[in-house]
Order: C-alpha cells, then structure tokens, then sequence
C-alpha cells in the first residue's frame, strides 16, 4: 500500500468537493443551463489551454495550432457518434482501430527506421504520411466488414446505461487520438522551425484545418459533416462529470507526466535546447511528445464540446479563435497548471457570464471594447500573468520553481 | 528507471543501413507532387494563355498590395522581434481616414479650392498625394501612439506579453472601431481619390506593354543591385549569395516578359485580345510599392537614422552606450511601419472600392505570412515573400481549387519554412552559446 | 503583494457575477428576446434586424401593447457564431426567464439556439434564417415551435433561374458562392438546379470565403467562359465588391442576385441594369409597405434593408400570434401562428407543414440608378 502524501490527499478531497458542490447546484437547478452552458464550456477551453501549457509553457514551443487540433477531435469524436446513433458503427471503427492500427503501424515504422542512420526529417515523414494513409485506407476496407457487426452486436449485448457511456468515451478517444496522428504528421517536420516560425506555421495549420472544414461535404468524403451548413444531429452526452473527470485526468497526467524524469527532459528543452541536446536527451522527441500530448488533450475538449452543444460549425475554429487558449494561458501564467486551470474558467465567466450580464442593455456591442481594455490592463499591470509561478501544492514539482526565474528574463522566452 | 527521451540507450541494435535511398525515395515523391503542380499550371498556360497571363497580373497587383504592408511588419519585427498583430487595423484606420478625408472633406480635390476650375490632372494628382500623405500621417501617429502605451512598458518583460498585448490593441480597434460613434460596422463604399481606367490590351500599343516589362525589369534590378550595393545588413548580400533562388526569378521574369510580348502579338490578332487589361490602381500601387521599398531601403542604409537602427535591432543595449536613444529609433520605426500601412490601406480601398472595419484583418496576416514567407525582418525579402504570396493565391485560386486557395496558401507558407527555416531571405540566428 | 490583489478581486468579481443569477417575470410586460450579431462580420446585418424589431416593439407599444401588456426586448449579441449564441440563447431563457426569441440572422446560429428553444419550450422565429434544417430537425420533423419568416432557399433560387431562363433567354450562368455561408451556397445551389433542369448550363462555379476581397481570378476564369447570366447571391457588401471588379474586368454578363442585394448600401452604379429577388418592392403601394418605409426613414435616417424588413415582419407576425392567441404560452401562441394568416411589409404570409412562409417573391430590376418593380412571382 502506498502512502498518499497530504498535498495529494488534499487535492483529491477538494476536487471532489468542487465536483459534489456543482454537481449538486447542477441538479438541484440553481445553477441554470445558462451557467452550466457556461462551466461546460470553460472545462472544455481549459483542457485546450492546458495541452497549450503543456506545449508553450512547459516545452517552449510556441503554437497557435490548438483550435486546429480542437477543431478535428470535434469533429472527429461528433461523426462517430452520429454514425452510431444511426446504427453504422463504421466510422466507430475507423476511426478507433484504424487510429491504432496506425498508431501500431508507427511504432513498427519507428523501429524499423532506427536501422537507418541519416534518414532526414522530410524522409520520415513521407514515410510516416503514407503509413497513415495505408493505415486509414486499410482499416476502411478490411476492418469495418470485420469488426463492425462484431462491435456492433457487443455494444446491442450492453445495457443501455453501461453502453451508452462506454460509445461516448470510445467517441472521445477516437478523436483525441485522431488529433494525436494529425499533430504527430504535422509536428515531424515543423517542429524542427525555431519558435516564432514553428508559431506561425501553426497559425496556417488552423487556417488549413478551418478551410478543409468548411468543404467538409465537397472535397472531403464527410457528408454528415455538412461543411459550412454546419454539423447537425450529434448526441448531447456531455455531462458535468464527464466534464470534470476529463479535467481531472487531464491534469493528473499533466502533474504525473512533469514530476517524471520525462517531464524534465521536456521542461529542460525549454531552457535550453542546446544544453539539454548536450546532455542526452532526445529533443526531438521530446518536442513531439509534448506536442501530441498537447494536441490529443484539445482533441478530446474538442469530443467534449461538441456533445454539449451538439451543433458544429467551422466559423467556431476561426483562427481569431485560437488566440483564446494563447490568451487564456498567459493570463494564468505560463507554465503554472493552477493558473491555467483558474483563468480558463474565469475568462469564460468573464466574457460570457459577466460582461453579458452586467452592460445594460443598449450596449451589448461594448462586450469587445471591453474585453480588449481588460486584456491590456492586465497584460500592463501583469505581464507574468495572473498566477505567475505559483502551482497548487499537490502540482508543484521541485524543478519548477527554480526554472521559472529563468524563463521570466525577457530574451529567453520565444514568442 | 530509465528515461525514454534520453538517448543514452537507443536500442540493443545499432543503425546500420544507409539511410541515403530513403532520403532519395522521399524525395522523389516529393518531387513528383512538385511537378504534377508544375504540370497543372503548365496546362493551364497551354489551354489559354491569355486568361494565364491575365492571372499572373493580377497576382502581382495583390502581390504588390501585401509587399505594402509586409514592408510594416518586417520592420517592426526586425527591430523589437514583436508580432505587431495591429498593424492590419494601423492600415485600416488608413483607410479609414482617406475615406473621411474624400468623403466629408472633400480633401482630394483641394486644389479645387484655391483654383476654381484647374485642369484635372493637376487637381487628381496633388489632391491624391495630399490624401496619401495624411493617411500616412495619422497612421504612423497611430502607430507611436500604439507602441509609446501598449508596447514600451512591456519591453523589459517576457515577449509573449507584447504579443498578447498586440491582440489586445488589435480587437480594441476593431471593435472600438465598430462602435457608431467611431466609424460604423457597415461596409462604406469608397469614393475613389482618382478615376480608374483600365488600360486593356487593345489600347496599348506593343512598345508600351514591351517598355512597361523591360522597365520592370530594370527597376527591379536596380532595386536588387541598389540593395546588395548598400548592403542593408547584410541581408541583400545574403540573398545574392542564395543566387539559385534569385536566378531562377530572375528567369521566371525574363521568361514571362518574352511570353507576354511574343503571346500578345497572336493575341492581337485573335478575339481573345481584350484578355489582358491593366487597371490604373494596379500601375499606381506598383509604382508607389517600387518606390517606397527603395526609399526605405535608402533610409535603413543610408541614413544616420537607419544606422541606429540596425544598431538596435542587432543589440538594443549595445546600442544605448554606443549614443543611440534606443526609444527614439523604435518610435521612428513604429512612425515608419504605420506610414507604410496608412499608403497601403489608402491604395487597397481605392483598388476595393469598399472600407469596413475588418478589413485590415485578411490582408494583414496575409501580409505577415508574407513577410515570413521571405524572412521576417528582411526588406527586399517582405518584397519577394509577397509577390509569392499573390501569385500562389491567384494561380492556386484560378487553376487549381478555389474552396483550397487559403489552404494552398498556408501550405506554401509551411513548405517554405520547411525548405528554408528562417525563410528565403532570413539570416540563421546568431549562435548564443 | 499585487497577485493577491488581484486574485481576490478577480474572484471577488466571480461571485458577482455568480449571485447575480436569476431575473424577475413583470406581470404587465412581455419580454422578447431578440439575438442578432451585433459585433463581428456581419454587425450591420443583426443592427438592421435590431432596428427594424424596434420599430416594430414601438409601434405596438405605442399602440398600448399586445392585450394591454407592453413589449420589452431583450437584446443580446451572439456574432453569428454558434458558441456564442447558444450560450446567449440560454442566457435569455434562463436568466432573462423570455418565452419568445426573435432571431438569429445566420442559420449557422439559428440551428443550435433552435435547439434550445425546442428543449426549453420556447418559441423561436427567425427573421432571415433560410437552411431548412433551422425548422425541421435531422430525421426530417418539423420543429413545432420554430418558424422563419424568410423564404427559404430553393424557391429564390428557381424563381432566379427560371428568370434568366425565360424572360432574359440566357443559356450559360457563371455562379459564385461564399463558400462559408449557407445562405449564399443554398441559394446558389438551387439556382443551379433549376437553371440546368430548365436547360441551361452553368459553366462557371466558383467559390471564395467571407474574408476575401480580391476576386481576379476568380472574374478572369469567369470572364473566359463568357456566361449570359453573373448570380451572384450574396450580401450587398460582398456584391459590391464582386460587380465592380467584374465591371473592371470588362464583364458583360447581366448580374442576378438575391435578396441579400437588397439594402440602401448597395453600390448600384456597379450593378446597373442587375436584377434581383426579394420579399417587398419598397415601391409597392400597399400602405403597410409604404408606412414601413417611410417610418423607418424617419427613425433612422437610411432606407429599411431586407433584413431589416424580414425582421419587422418577423415581429409582427410574432405579436399578432400572442394577440389572436391571448396567451404567453409558446405551444399556443405556436399553434396560432402555424394556422395564421398575415400581413405584412413581405406580403400575406401563411405558414406551411414545414413552418416555411408562403409567399410569393418580387423581381426588382437596377436601372438608372433605382431600384424597379419588374415581376411577381407566386410559389
């Protein structure tokens, strides 16, 4: 048996209560859909930030990607589930086995090319790129005939109750993983750019990602994504404990994965790429491992949000967006997981709860004056962010704090 | 407990095979893709090449807009390494004030004023510059204004806190923008400074079509040669040294300027003629986007004020105790970028015929993009980065998807950054070890 | 020192904002929210729909109400953007306690606050909205407390087609869409059918986005194929731009469009001699058209747009439904509009299965610079 230290035991009681508490306003009706609508959506938007902090504030990496890889897991995790709701449980498939079929076929692909010495960055992804169309391609053709009526009749054998849970966290799953394999490819080759160019090509990711949305029905073979009609007919499955136990998860691995010998290799890249090159740690890998991470963590918000608003439509990842998780992330503090977590509810209440609630009426378009005024008084009084340095005592790992003197000098961190 | 990410141990087996013909193979594929593009383009040319031609004008006019507004962003960039994300509003507030200029004051017609009933060259011409001029004005204003309470307090602080702050400055223009007491969030047609006419092939006769090119031409050789020979930090020198690139535009211009003059002959003849037409925006934005890159490569080569400010841009606090009021060089350079934008919006509204307060949104990242495509930072490179830009969105648009224009756009710009890391014209950064 | 400053006033403001839940129900007032997209791209379209709601809520109030209870509008800003308005939807339900909703402009809003209203019980009619899917949900249902009070896509576009077909003996259309809108693509998509069913061709489609201004490439492969016909079913600021490059251009196809065109904002010297569909000609003598008109100018100072009409009449209809109803009850007040009949600025309107006004559309033509009644045409 284990012995739990106190700031664990701390975090987990209070996290509960905080789950019991609203979970109780939640049912006893005091907090209305409006407020719930609201929550939901701050949950979702910080599990973005978080894997924003993960890739930005922990490993340096400068990204304005995160709306992109949102954007697919919404998208992803919605089409599963509209398929299967209307009894075809292919898309289920594809997009379950072939994202591990393809995940497998990476990990063959990866040990086979350490055989390889010299292979450049652009020749693994090529290779890479078609392993992932074989992959998808071969899961289309041989996996659904096979395991579709089989998946099928295992989840008919279910109760209800049990199935219906097990679909929607199989649906979130899929499209985290189906961010993951996208951010993998597009990460390979990128993230070898320094940070203001790797930020910047990010940008175009998303821009990529809303305009290959937008002709979702046209060139792209998603016809129930409807394109710019905007996706209709998904579930509304997003409860506020899947909500919370999805943050929860995600910040559990966030705290796990940075108090392990991994999580410093990842922080030490951000200190200091050459140094940490020097003393053997693979960079490479470790950018990507971040990244993924960070992106499969937006795939999965992406699964969540869609379930809760059930309607999706491309002009919700605009690239204008996908200046909110950057926002969000610096106004906690970068690198802080509390901070993060803090202000990705708190920017959520601010900009729809509180400047909805409290201009008078007459003057609804002053919510965009200011937001903007808040942004630069706070950036002004607060450069650091909000939290700065600080982590709940249960996130805060003994590196962090020494690391975070360094990263407040000015010419040491990336934009 | 091992670390996975570090290399001490990689595998009981070492590498032992060449990587070399995966390399080749991946590059073959790579290839292939390339040429199919090459091929579509070429049969495009082949079906029609006036309607081809007709679109790699009109690339250029767009190419020459963003050239406008990337020259901004490059200069900030390369001086306080800041994503300046409000230079596309600097540049509609540009627009803007032209428009209140022509519309309310009737400013561009104020020769008008002094003499009653003046020939109308000699109203249009100075009542066009007089307008410009103020644009420029009020948009570089703006700009200092924007960098002396936005940014200078931040510049001792992390940059991601200008760049948030840059967002911030950015919406609030926008949308303070959009208020109806500011200007309005209609779309406000544009009355146009001067006439457009548009020259259409069937009016030009064939010497002013070759000497338009062979002007090009030189100007553009001028420009490269003035820019090598001033050496603005060294970036132009750097470009003549990546002479693969520059040689291979130097090619694809030379080979378009023969294609344009030989193909407008049978053109003439056929009824295809009326095919290609210039407007006259479009020759006045390349005019003032030439000149006004010269001028500023002039200025950061030559002058005491460009001096300083490389000295800044290279090391702000070498440059303090070498004299140089660091603060005064980033304002004039601020002043500089928002002038720039504040020509750059007047000429788009006119092109457009159309203002509105989001205007400055599209072609601003657009620009930038420009400006990275060719090495953020480097003028003659914001130059070429955007004349890319525009002819990959036009060509893309015209000949291979349009629903896929921006998404070819942004790829370029990813491939770009791929081939060339710190894009075309960018220096590698210093080594800091 | 300052972080905790901070941290407390920011939470401080957070409970605020959190015990400031709940809002009051008056007795003599009915409330009606109205969501429109009063910032971002669009902002001019959802001030249009604001301002003619408004005129509209005057006119009764100042009429003494619906069965003696004044109207009171409940604005909120929802940009066109689903998030946004879905949480601004809620906030009207939940905080506001509203039975009816006026609004949104986008169907892309319109579907997901449609929803809600369905959840809820409340009743939603939008102005402008034209996808189909707004009023019947995915398996083909009609949503019975949702309305619109606009055409929806398929009988504008015909109405277009057969048009350039019949009276303007066209043969080839070139047709450009936004590829990000739903109203343009519908409108576009409908024309097309029914232009190629008629037996013409269209040998131009061509799609640019919301953001884009320069529309050269597009207009010179449009300018190769030489159409008899330009449909260019978009917003009156998108049309400026397209007609006025494609005049540069030397284009010569007549220019055809939809009701988006219709606003006092459009540039008519670039689309002279254009014809386009709409709900009303404002030189339609009926009194209710020419007191509309005349109202609006006197409030705001500019001509009524479409969307400003659509919006008025949206009211309307709405208010006499509650008024024949004498109820605040949305199933009622739904069901007495589905069997209703009105008149108003758009003609007499009736409502089909589908929820979808019946009501014929005019041809107007631009000519010398006015806008002219050309045809009428019934569904």
């Amino acid at each position: 048996m284990a012995k739990f230290k106190k700031p664990s035991v701390y975090f987990v009681a209070g996290s509960l209560l905080i789950f019991l508490v609203i979970q109780g306003l939640i049912s006893t009706g005091t907090l209305n859909d409006y407020w719930k609508g609201i929550i939901f959506w701050g949950g979702a938007i910080t599990i973005v930030t978080l894997g924003l902090n993960l890739i930005y504030g922990f490993n340096g990496q400068f990204s304005l990607g995160q709306y992109g890889f949102y954007g697919i897991g919404a998208y992803g995790s919605a089409y599963v589930t509209y398929h299967w709701v209307r009894g075809d449980p292919a898309a289920m498939v594809v997009a379950l086995f072939g994202s591990l079929l393809v995940i497998g076929l990476y990990a063959a692909l990866a040990w086979g090319l350490r055989r390889f010495y010299g292979v450049t960055v652009k020749a693994r992804f090529t290779f890479y790129l078609i392993i992932t169309i074989l992959g998808f391609w071969a899961s289309v053709v041989v996996l659904v005939p096979l395991l579709g009526p089989m998946m099928w009749g295992f989840f008919a054998a279910l109760p209800e109750a049990v199935a219906q849970p097990l679909v929607f966290f199989l649906a979130l799953i899929s499209g985290g993983m189906l961010a993951g394999i996208t951010s993998f490819l597009f990460g390979l080759p990128v993230l070898e750019l320094g940070s203001d160019y790797f930020g910047i090509a990010t940008l175009g990711f998303t821009i990529i990602v809303k305009v290959l949305l937008d002709n979702t029905d046209t060139i792209l073979p998603f016809p129930a994504m409807k394109g710019a009609r905007g996706m209709l007919g998904i579930p509304r499955w997003t409860t506020w404990a899947w909500v919370f136990g999805t943050l929860f998860v995600v910040i559990v691995i966030m705290r796990n994965l940075l108090h392990s010998s991994v999580g410093r290799a990842i922080v030490s890249v951000r200190e200091d790429e050459r140094a940490a090159e020097l003393v053997g740690i693979d960079v490479a890998n470790a950018k990507i491992l971040a990244f993924v991470l960070g992106s499969v963590f937006a795939g999965v918000a992406g699964g969540l949000r869609a379930h809760d608003i059930t309607f999706l439509h491309p002009q919700s990842f605009h690239f204008i967006q996908s200046f909110n998780p950057l926002i969000i992330v610096v106004f906690g503090g970068l690198g802080s997981i509390t901070g993060t977590v803090f202000t990705g509810f708190l920017w959520i209440v601010l900009l729809e709860g509180v400047l909805r609630l409290f201009l008078p009426s007459g003057y609804e378009t002053w919510r965009f004056v200011i937001y903007p005024l808040i942004l630069l008084m706070m950036m002004l009084l607060r450069p650091e962010g909000l939290f700065g340095t600080y982590e709940l005592p249960f996130l805060r790992a003994a590196h962090v704090a020494k690391r975070q003197a360094i990263a407040q000098k000015p010419e040491e961190v990336p934009v | 407990m091992t670390n996975a990410l570090v290399t001490r141990k990689r595998g009981k087996r070492p590498a032992r095979f060449d990587g070399l013909i995966l390399n080749r193979i991946s590059l073959t594929i790579f290839g292939a893709c390339g040429l199919m593009l090459l091929y579509v383009l070429a049969n495009g040319f082949y079906r029609n090449p006036g309607v081809f031609i007709q679109q790699v004008l009109n690339g250029l006019q767009l190419g020459f807009i963003y050239a406008l507004i990337a020259l901004g962003y490059t200069m900030i960039y390369g001086i306080v390494k800041l994503i300046n994300f409000a230079h596309g509003d600097v540049f509609m507030v540009g627009a803007f004030s032209s428009f209140y200029a022509i519309s309310m004051l009737d400013l561009h017609r104020w020769p008008e004023w002094v003499w009653a009933d003046a020939p109308p060259a000699l109203v249009t011409l100075p009542g066009t510059v007089t307008v410009i001029l103020l644009s420029m004005l009020i948009s570089g204003a703006l700009a200092v204004v924007i960098e002396r309470f936005a940014y200078r307090p931040l510049r001792n602080k992390p940059r991601i806190a200008a760049l948030i702050t840059a967002i911030g400055v950015s919406f609030f223009m926008e949308y303070f923008g959009a208020l109806p007491f500011v200007y309005t969030n209609n779309y406000q047609t544009y009355d146009r400074p001067f006439e457009v006419t548009v020259f259409s092939a069937g009016q030009i006769p064939i010497w002013v079509i070759v000497s338009f090119w062979v002007l090009l031409g030189v100007s553009v050789g001028i420009f490269l040669w003035l820019s090598w020979r001033w050496k603005c930090g060294d970036v132009a020198a750097l470009a003549w040294r990546r002479h693969p690139l520059l040689q291979f535009g130097l090619l694809f211009g030379g080979f378009m300027a023969v294609v344009l003059t030989l193909t407008g002959v049978p053109l003439r003849i056929g009824d295809r003629f009326w095919e290609l037409s210039v407007s006259s925006v479009m020759l006045v934005i390349m005019g003032s986007s030439i000149v006004l890159q010269v001028l500023l490569q002039y200025i950061v080569a030559h002058t005491r004020l460009g001096m300083a400010m490389r000295a800044a841009a290279y090391d702000k606090q070498a440059a303090r105790l070498m004299g140089i009021n660091v603060d005064m060089v980033i304002s004039a350079t601020f002043a500089i970028g928002g002038g720039l934008a504040g020509a750059a919006g007047v000429l788009f509204a006119t092109a457009f015929r159309q203002v509105y307060y989001l205007m400055g949104i599209t072609p601003g990242l657009k620009a930038f993009v420009a400006a990275v495509v060719g090495g953020i930072g480097s003028i003659p490179g914001a130059f070429v980065g955007s004349l890319i830009m525009g002819q990959t969105e036009v060509l893309a648009a015209g000949f291979i998807s349009t629903p896929m224009r921006d998404a070819i756009a942004f790829s370029l710009l990813i491939i770009v950054l791929l081939l060339w890391p710190q894009g075309i014209y960018g220096e590698p950064p210093a080594d800091k070890v | 020192m300052r972080a905790r400053w901070f941290i407390t006033i920011m939470i401080v403001v957070s409970m605020l904002a959190l015990t400031a839940c709940g809002g009051g129900d008056g007795g003599d007032t009915i409330k009606i929210a109205v969501l429109a997209p009063l910032s971002g791209e669009v902002a001019t379209f959802g001030e249009s729909t604001r301002d003619g709601i408004i005129l509209a809520t005057e006119e009764w109030n100042a009429r003494g109400g619906i069965n003696g209870k004044t109207i009171e509008l409940v604005v909120e800003d929802s940009q066109c953007n689903a998030e946004m308005a879905l949480s601004a939807a809620n906030k009207v339900i939940d905080q506001d306690g509203v039975n009816f909703i006026i609004g949104e402009v986008c169907s892309s809003a319109s579907i997901p606050v449609s929803e809600i209203a369905m959840a809820k019980g409340v009743l939603q009619i939008s102005p402008t909205s034209t996808n189909p899917s707004v009023t019947v949900d995915e398996d083909g249902n009609t949503k019975s407390l949702i309305f619109r009070a606009c055409f929806i896509d398929p009988f504008q576009g015909s109405v277009a087609a057969r048009f350039a077909l019949d009276n303007l003996g066209a043969q080839t259309a070139a047709v450009f869409l936004n590829q990000g809108n739903d109203y343009v693509r519908g409108l576009a998509e409908f024309f097309r059918e029914a232009f190629e069913a008629g037996g013409g061709e269209v040998v131009v489609w061509e799609t640019y986005t919301t953001e884009d201004q320069d529309f050269s490439a597009i207009l010179t492969n449009a300018r190769d194929a030489n159409p008899d016909v330009l449909y260019l079913p978009d917003y009156y600021s998108t049309v400026n731009l397209i007609a006025a490059q494609a005049i540069e251009r030397g284009m010569d196809a007549m220019m055809m469009g939809g009701d988006g065109w219709d606003s006092p904002d459009l540039d008519r010297s670039v689309v002279e001699g254009g014809f386009y569909t709409n709900h009303y000609s404002p030189q339609d003598p009926r009194p209710i058209v020419q007191e509309f008109v005349q109202k609006y100018q006197q409030k705001y100072g500019a001509e009524p747009d479409a969307l400003a009409a659509l919006a008025y009449d949206a009211a309307n209809i709405l208010f006499q439904s509650i008024e024949q109803a004498d109820s605040t009850d949305p199933q009622i007040v739904a069901s007495t509009m589905s069997q209703g009949r009105f008149s108003v600025v758009s003609g007499d309107i009736t409502f089909d299965a589908q929820h979808n006004p019946v009501k014929s559309a005019v041809l107007l033509q631009v000519s010398g610079g006015e806008i002219v009644f050309v045809d009428t045409v019934a569904p």
